[in-house]
């Protein structure tokens, strides 16, 4: 083979490369931008957890302690948790429900899209929207309420929100290959909301009856947040390895059943 | 190796003998519902060919085979002489299929700029925007357009890789008479250009407008094939509808008279030709009243048609 071909094919390998990067990248951009513009998803996913951190860490408890910090700061990571759970969740299955159900996602299989961008498009926003939720969160405890914290402490409890946003849209692609696009939002909700209580999101765990704590110990928010909390010094002393391994393991089955879900779709049509 | 370090040549398609999609002798059943059934039909290279039929005839799910979207029970779908679902194949087709949503709040060039990334040597914008009508819409978004011109997107992401086949499933369905004549001439500009057009209709106006060929489906079988004209010659046929003393029967010895229906305190026949049935009628029945002639439906045409493919049928056995 002459060094010549070499050379080209290199660039030919190349161009193939950026070319599918770029689609990845458009891909991603144009999922985010219509999310951002979709006021049901903006109002729900991001004004939820603002609001609610307003309220019960701002304007009501912020000058109390809890479990060995502020409740402003107690509260950035349990609210951060319960905002990264919704927008990775709508983020995910709303989208790829009403896809699946209303024949747009067909018109992509039919382009040649390659598959997995579409996916990853979708994990790929639920991480922005998820910074997004966790840095105002964090801008407003700092202005409003008196919340300090050194630099590589909010590093690292960003990155533990932001990661912790796959299991959730993990989750979220499981769900969007079972509901229907009209049943995807209530069924996310049903799903979302009481998980988000019974995991100590919205009161303290050490203030939740205690059936409802021994349920929170195999609920996946329940060990993203106590992965946060420990950050800002008020988890409850588990080992971290433990928490990231049941998040890991919750994962990992969401993505068997959207597995599961990939090929019932493929096999209805393929049938 | 000189080959190898060469661009790989696109294969000329001037050549109308080509078949570029086919499907053979294939069938699809939805549970109990056979879609399908024993179909062959093929599309030759620079053709335009209208699958008619009336709605549940199996148009789409012969689109969706030939664009891989579904596998078929038995049978073959080829696509440029291989697989459908082959990324290379995918590159060189473009598909409008018939969509419950697309994505509202994506404007319009952004929709046309996310497929042509996917495409290796897509149209330019303005090119495309051009060719679907949408030059002054390209910043609205999706939710604020109207059906045909929502319907002219969905054309613009079928044709914006430049590809050398194009699949139209209804693309005028629910579009009134003026966009519709305004997407017909945008097909027509694709089919200038060289471009192979398989095109599903339930309006055999449509595929007399557009196709070169049209194959007529009904019930997953191809029951008639043929030029426009010769499908219209199938086709042809009147409704005279009046009321009349006359009996069903006596009705049915009129010569030209194929099928007789009652219809309130009326009746209905078919005829090829109206004239000389009208002038049995006439003279059969001087009080005969509320006299209609219409032009055929196409319903009554495909029965005309499914009656013929049976008759054949049974003359052969």
């Amino acid at each position: 083979m002459s060094t010549e071909t070499i050379a080209l094919s290199d660039t030919q390998v190349h161009l193939a490369l950026s070319h599918t990067a770029i689609i990845y990248l458009k891909e991603a951009k144009y999922e985010f931008l219509k999310n951002l513009r979709l006021r049901v998803y903006t109002a729900s996913v991001l004004s939820f957890p603002i609001m609610f951190y307003v309220l019960f860490g701002l304007v009501l408890n912020s000058k109390q302690a809890i479990g060995g910090t502020t409740v402003p700061t107690y509260l950035i990571a349990t609210y951060g948790t319960f905002g990264v759970m919704g927008a990775s969740l709508f983020g995910t299955a709303a989208g790829l429900a009403s896809d699946r159900g209303l024949g747009w996602l067909q018109v992509k299989r039919a382009s040649p899209m390659p598959p997995f961008a579409y996916f990853a498009a979708k994990v790929i926003t639920s991480m922005i929207f998820s910074a997004v939720i966790v840095v105002a969160l964090f801008t407003l405890g700092v202005a409003l309420g008196g919340v300090r914290m050194p630099v590589a402490y909010f590093t690292k409890l960003l990155g533990t929100l932001v990661a912790g946003s796959l299991p959730f849209s993990a989750m979220g692609l499981a769900l969007g290959y079972f509901a229907g696009p009209n049943s995807a939002p209530p069924t996310i909700n049903l799903i979302y909301l009481p998980m988000s209580f019974c995991s100590g999101l919205w009161v303290p765990f050490m203030f939740l009856p205690k059936v409802v704590r021994q349920i929170a110990l195999v609920l996946p928010p329940y060990h993203l947040s106590q992965l946060a909390l420990g950050i800002v010094g008020a988890g409850r002393h588990e080992s971290n390895a433990a928490h990231w391994e049941v998040l890991l393991a919750f994962t990992m089955i969401c993505l068997g059943v959207a597995r599961i879900g990939f090929q019932r779709d493929q096999e209805k049509m393929y049938g | 190796m000189i080959a190898a370090s060469k661009q790989p040549q696109q294969a000329e398609i001037s050549n109308s003998d080509v078949i570029v999609a086919s499907l053979e002798g294939v069938s699809k059943n939805y549970g109990s519902v056979r879609a399908l059934r024993g179909v062959n039909f093929g599309v030759r290279a620079g053709e335009v060919v209208a699958l008619l039929g009336p709605n549940g005839a199996g148009k789409t799910t012969a689109v969706k085979l030939l664009l891989g979207l579904m596998l078929p029970n038995s049978g073959r779908v080829r696509v440029f002489g291989g697989d459908p679902t082959n990324p290379g194949n995918r590159m060189r087709t473009g598909a409008m299929l018939q969509v419950g949503r697309v994505p509202e709040t994506l404007r319009v060039r952004e929709h046309i700029d996310l497929f042509s990334t996917y495409y290796r040597k897509p149209l330019a914008l303005a090119e495309i925007l051009a060719a679907a009508g949408l030059e002054k819409l390209s910043d609205r978004r999706f939710s604020d357009l109207s059906g045909g011109q929502k319907q002219r997107v969905l054309f613009a992401l079928a044709i914006c890789g430049d590809p050398d086949l194009l699949f139209l499933d209804e693309p005028t369905v629910g579009l009134d008479v003026e966009a519709r004549r305004m997407l017909w001439d945008e097909i027509r500009r694709m089919v200038g250009r060289g471009k192979t057009v398989l095109l599903t209709t339930h309006y055999l106006q449509e595929a007399d407008a557009l196709a070169d060929r049209v194959a007529v489906i009904h019930e997953g079988e191809i029951i008639a094939e043929g030029s426009p004209s010769e499908i219209k010659a199938k086709t042809a046929g009147k409704r005279i509808r009046c009321v009349t003393s006359l009996s069903v029967s006596a009705l049915r010895q009129i010569a030209g008279v194929t099928d007789v229906k009652e219809d309130r305190e009326a009746v209905e026949l078919h005829a090829a030709e109206a004239e000389p049935v009208v002038r049995q009628l006439l003279a059969r029945d001087a009080q005969l009243s509320g006299l209609e002639i219409t032009s055929a439906g196409l319903e009554e045409a495909f029965l005309a048609l499914t009656h013929d493919a049976a008759r054949n049928e049974n003359s052969s056995n």
